[in-house]
């Protein structure tokens, strides 16, 4: 693995060490191993506190990774993979600020298991950017001053992803449902949901 | 950090059940519920089942005599967006619809929607109440402005959380459930949850080693209007505070036939046997509604931060036949 794949996969050697540190393997994997075929193995039963291998994308790059049944996808993003854009508010389900996409789909990080996440494709924040520059909603986000302190709005960016990419061409009313998942403690929402009618007209060019 | 447990996700639906037939075993579907009983430690939970291996219990197909299946995996934005929902049984879209939040609705289940647990903040809290095997209701005498006002039986006050339950039992339909060794029964919605009174540890009929695998709703009789209106305090995340099903249909100008059923109001989606009755053979003029918002509230008993809940109801019954005469 060269230090330049690694970081593509979003885990820096520094963070990779960490994780080793800390009794869990997280490998960003070749495509090969990926793609193989040892998933066809009969379900069998993963005990409490072992660690189970599972196979994900995260943001395009194939992942294995080592978790405990009982950890959180949200966590194994921030804590294992060192992916923190992704941000933790309530971890209950009730403020959207952990929003990703799985399969396209916005979902809250921290009411999904990792190991449900297996044979998944995960987008965070991290995800949308190309190279160094900010992807359509991020630059959106920016450009109509979406946010104050900016804590909810990763989980933003990622719901008004997620209703783009279903509904190019939302109405207001549609933006407002998009959105209706993500909490903004600050306020920004009219700011939010031009943001979000910007980001749909800059995506059709 | 999640309390330990043991996790497997059968690719088979017999291998699912044998599973489940372990002790504090339960099904995972959505997780939206589950995780955040885990997370408050609720219950013991020895060991998760997860049934979203299982693509035989996806997805929403028509039955041969008209009427729909839904896989008790489909998500609840499946069960809002799907067309013959919005156009067959469009109360049933609106309750899902009326769901959480839009992340909740894209991964939450059917099946996991009418299997939730309560959301009596004593009981999600580090209350020992009768539910959980305690001496006491807290609720009894504490804040209980979200409990219920039919059906506590001066036992246990929670009001049924689902918002797809009220729409679907007004429909008349039924879950099939499995359980151990094959074995196959058909329970209609009405009479799948349970009142207090009846067991006060559990919230439907299901044994622990049993699960939903689909729900049936029947083709519905001719010119029938279906609708649900929830009532809550912000359009995303809360739960009902008095909530309205209806599955009115209507001949010649009058009701020939009804089902009424109550979010909101009780442990169970509540039947509404005295609105029912009321409108019954009559023409649904102001009158007629009129009645039907006094019948609604009949032999409720509130508690003593619940009151509200009683003029909440006549309102959203009033609206709810107003709104259903306009539609013709
Ligand atoms: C913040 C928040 C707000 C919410 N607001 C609402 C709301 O407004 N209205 C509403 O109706 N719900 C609401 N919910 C509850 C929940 O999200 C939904 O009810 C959802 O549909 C549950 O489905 P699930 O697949 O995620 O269930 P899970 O969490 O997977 O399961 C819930 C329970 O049902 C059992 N179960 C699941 N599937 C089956 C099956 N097929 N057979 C037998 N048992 C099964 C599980 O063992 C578990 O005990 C809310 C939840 C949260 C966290
Ligand atoms: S209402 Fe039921 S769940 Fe709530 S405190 Fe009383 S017994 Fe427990
Ligand atoms: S952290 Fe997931 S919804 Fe709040
Ligand atoms: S910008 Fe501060 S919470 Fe939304």
């Amino acid at each position: 693995m060269s230090d330049k794949d690694s970081k593509r996969g979003g885990i820096t050697r520094r963070s990779f060490i960490t994780t080793m540190g800390a009794g869990v393997a997280g490998v960003a994997a070749s495509g090969a191993l990926f793609s193989g075929t040892s998933q066809a193995k009969a379900p069998e039963i993963h005990k409490a506190g072992e660690a189970m291998r599972i196979t994900l994308t995260i943001n395009d790059h194939p992942y294995v990774l080592l978790v405990e049944p009982r950890w959180t996808l949200l966590h194994v993003l921030r804590e294992v993979i060192g992916l923190t854009g992704t941000k933790e508010g309530c971890g209950r389900g009730e403020c959207g600020a952990c929003t990703v996409l799985i399969d396209d789909i916005p979902r809250y990080a921290c009411m999904t298991l990792a190991v449900e996440a297996q044979g998944h494709a995960v987008t965070t924040v991290e995800g949308l950017m190309h190279g160094e520059d900010l992807g359509v909603v991020q630059q959106a986000f920016v450009q109509k001053d979406a946010f104050q302190c900016g804590y909810c709005t990763s989980g933003q960016i990622m719901a008004s992803e997620g209703l783009l990419r279903a509904n190019p061409l939302p109405s207001s009313e549609e933006i407002r449902r998009g959105v209706s998942g993500n909490l903004c403690r600050c306020g920004a929402y009219t700011h939010i949901f031009e943001a979000v009618e910007a980001a749909a007209e800059m995506k059709q060019k | 950090m999640l309390p330990h447990f043991s996790y497997i996700r059968p690719e088979t639906g017999s291998e699912a059940m044998s599973q489940l037939s372990d002790p504090e075993s339960f099904v995972l579907a959505g997780g939206t519920d589950l995780l955040g009983c885990l997370r408050e430690r609720i219950f013991p939970v020895r060991k998760l089942v997860s049934i979203n291996g299982l693509a035989q219990f996806h997805g929403i197909t028509e039955t041969e005599d008209g009427g729909v299946r839904i896989g008790a995996l489909t998500t609840i934005t499946e069960v809002e967006t799907h067309p013959l929902i919005q156009n067959r049984f469009p109360g049933l879209a609106r309750g899902a619809s009326e769901v959480a939040s839009p992340q909740l609705r894209n991964q939450g289940t059917i099946g996991g929607n009418l299997c939730q647990k309560p959301r009596c903040w004593y009981y999600r809290g580090e209350f020992d109440c009768l539910r959980k095997g305690g001496s006491q209701c807290f609720a009894a005498e504490g804040q209980n402005q979200f409990h219920c006002i039919f059906g506590g039986d001066g036992i246990c006050f929670i009001v049924h959380p689902s918002d797809t339950a009220p729409p679907l039992i007004a429909l008349n339909a039924s879950a099939v459930i499995a359980g151990p060794k094959g074995k196959k029964r058909q329970v209609p919605l009405e009479k799948f949850h349970v009142l207090p009174a009846d067991d006060l540890h559990k919230e439907t009929v299901l044994n622990p080693d049993e699960m939903v695998t689909e729900i049936l709703i029947p083709p519905p009789p001719p010119r029938t209007r279906s609708t649900y209106r929830k009532v809550r305090a912000r359009r995303a995340w809360d739960f009902s505070l008095a909530g309205v099903a209806l599955a009115v249909h209507i001949e010649d100008n009058k009701v020939v036939n009804s089902r009424v059923v109550l979010s909101g109001a009780a442990p169970v989606p509540w039947r509404s046997k005295a609105v029912e009755d009321v409108i019954q053979d009559r023409e649904l003029n102001s009158k007629t509604i009129a009645d039907a918002a006094q019948a609604v509230v009949e032999g409720a008993e509130p508690l003593e931060h619940n009151q509200y809940k009683l003029p909440l109801f006549q309102g959203v019954m009033e609206e709810e036949l107003l709104a259903l005469t306009n539609q013709a």
